[in-house]
């Protein structure tokens, strides 16, 4: 009885596994790459790109959120597949996890204060686990460090942190609705090596389709035309 | 009417704005909460009782495992026990299940910082959708609210099984009670009266602390006022706005008042009734009101 409950169970696992679902993690608060919309659902750049990726290769995708800071624990436990949230591929990173070929081109990141003149080597805020927060750390500046990027900007405006060091894509739109209150300050800074999927080090088979798709998206133009809807501006990111 | 908000008198913005899909999922995560309260409170009073016979055993070792279950949950700071017990539940959970259904897999489960089970073992698995990932993770949660709680209640319930006088039980045996009848029909009836102050506190502190489902990863109103709270850009959004946090979390502080207040004023009522002729103060203080009248 025992034996034959396990293998029921087995094939219901066997059967499910057939249907190729991919469930996809993402942080949900990362706009133009993940966030959540007025109506309560995942959007961005990532989610378009994510749909597309598995319509073309056929896998029916589930988005997952996850809080950023745990997310590759959980990737790597299983509780997701893939990782999309605008995670830059670095050494560190890739020897816990693999990544796909980058979809978005190496980053450019940015500091961001009330005023110009502001103290970059002051305090400086980053979201914990970034390349920015490491980028912080090595500069020698004091590195105070959120869960949530939101947090980190929301520390320039209290005047907890003298700047906030981020990706420059995600701190263009909140620059620009400040109405002025905050600037970018000094030169952008280039950092990690791209944007791309995290996978798990066993799951070979499932990297080469997403790499497969993001070179023909990349070939074809859809992924440029995905850049430039979520990236608008005077640098256009592209291939 | 809301499909160009930014047109809208302040009115109707905010009619708009508080009907979006992403506040309905707010309101519906006070859902969660109250579930989360309804189902722990029953399921942790059980686990008090359970726990508080146990300690009250004759069995040497029946009482250890009682004593030692109040002694150990109770010791261990709130937090600290969550963020352990659920992993550790889950983990545990997968293991057996990986004994079972994987005895071929020949990988370590633990590598280096990671627990990796194999994937017909995995709590849920990989390939359920997404709601039962949702369910699982509230289950554990309430699993681990029970415990904690329960424990709590089992050094209520214990105390209040002692506060029952000693003449009470005698009288019953002298009747010809048997000492497990003596037990249903005459020291649980009158222990509620005594355990219901330290029951409502624990209630109250059962209220308070459900925000720590955020500490889950449940979805709970905690994550969502965060979430609503935040600088809306006019690019994502059609509702741009500041740092509205404060006002959020300020909604979330007087909802909490308003639910223990209700509490309060339940539990009051529950108490008066409880009382009415008992052999004690309040019970006094009644029949004597009853008597003037």
């Amino acid at each position: 009885m025992r034996i034959a409950l396990a293998s029921a169970l087995a094939l219901c696992a066997g059967a499910a596994l057939a249907q190729d679902v991919v469930r996809i993690g993402t942080e949900g608060a990362y706009p133009p790459y993940n966030f959540i919309n007025d109506a309560g659902e995942l959007a961005g750049f990532e989610i378009d790109l994510g749909n597309e990726i598995c319509a073309r290769a056929g896998l029916t995708c589930e988005w997952v959120t996850n809080d950023w800071d745990s997310i590759i624990p959980n990737l790597v436990s299983g509780n997701y597949d893939v990782i999309m949230a605008g995670m830059s591929i670095t050494e560190e990173r890739a020897q816990v996890i693999s990544f796909t070929q980058d979809y978005y081109p190496p980053t450019a990141s940015a500091y961001v204060a009330l005023s110009e003149d502001a103290d970059i080597m002051g305090v400086v805020a980053a979201q914990v686990n970034t390349i920015q927060a490491g980028h912080v750390a090595e500069s020698g500046a004091t590195l105070l460090e959120f869960a949530t990027p939101e947090e980190t900007v929301a520390a320039v405006r209290n005047g907890e942190a003298d700047a906030v060091f981020a990706d420059y894509d995600y701190l263009l739109p909140i620059v620009e609705a400040s109405g002025g209150e905050l600037v970018f300050v000094g030169e952008r800074v280039p950092l990690g090596g791209g944007v791309g999927a995290g996978l798990r080090q066993t799951d070979d088979a499932l990297r080469e389709q997403f790499d497969a798709v993001i070179t023909e998206m990349k070939a074809d133009g859809s992924l440029n035309a995905l850049l430039a809807e979520w990236f608008p501006g005077d640098e256009v990111p592209s291939y | 009417m809301c499909d160009d908000p930014a047109n809208l008198d302040t009115l109707l913005w905010f009619v708009c704005y508080l009907t979006t899909g992403k506040h309905l999922a707010f309101y519906g995560a006070f859902g969660t909460v109250l579930l989360l309260l309804a189902v722990t409170a029953p399921v942790a009073l059980l686990l008090g009782f359970g726990g508080a016979i146990a300690a009250r055993s004759r069995l040497a070792p029946v009482a250890w495992l009682g004593k030692g279950y109040i002694a150990v949950v109770r010791g261990v700071p709130d937090i600290a026990f969550f963020l352990f017990f659920v992993i550790a539940l889950d983990q545990g959970l997968e293991w057996l299940r990986h004994q079972w259904l994987c005895p071929d897999w020949t990988e370590p489960v633990r590598q280096g910082q990671n627990f990796l089970v194999c994937p017909e073992a995995k709590l849920p698995l990989a390939t359920a959708p997404q709601w039962i990932h949702e369910v699982y993770g509230f289950a554990l949660a309430v699993v681990t609210f029970a415990i904690v709680f329960g424990a709590f209640a089992a050094n209520v319930l214990y105390g209040a099984m002692a506060a029952v006088p000693r003449a009470q039980i005698e009288t019953a045996e002298a009747y010809g009670m048997t000492h497990a009848q003596a037990f249903r029909r005459v020291l649980v009836p009158q222990m509620w009266v005594y355990a219901l102050p330290g029951l409502s506190n624990l209630w109250m502190i059962l209220i308070k602390a459900s925000p720590l489902l955020f500490l889950l990863g449940v979805r709970d109103i905690v994550y969502w006022a965060r979430e609503l709270g935040a600088t809306q850009t006019p690019r994502f959004t059609d509702y741009p706005h500041g740092d509205w946090r404060m006002w959020y979390f300020l909604f979330l502080l007087v909802f909490y008042l308003a639910l223990t207040r209700l509490s309060e004023i339940v539990l009051g009522r529950v108490m008066r009734r409880l009382t009415r002729g008992q052999a004690m103060a309040g019970g006094e203080v009644q029949r004597r009101a009853e008597a003037a009248a």
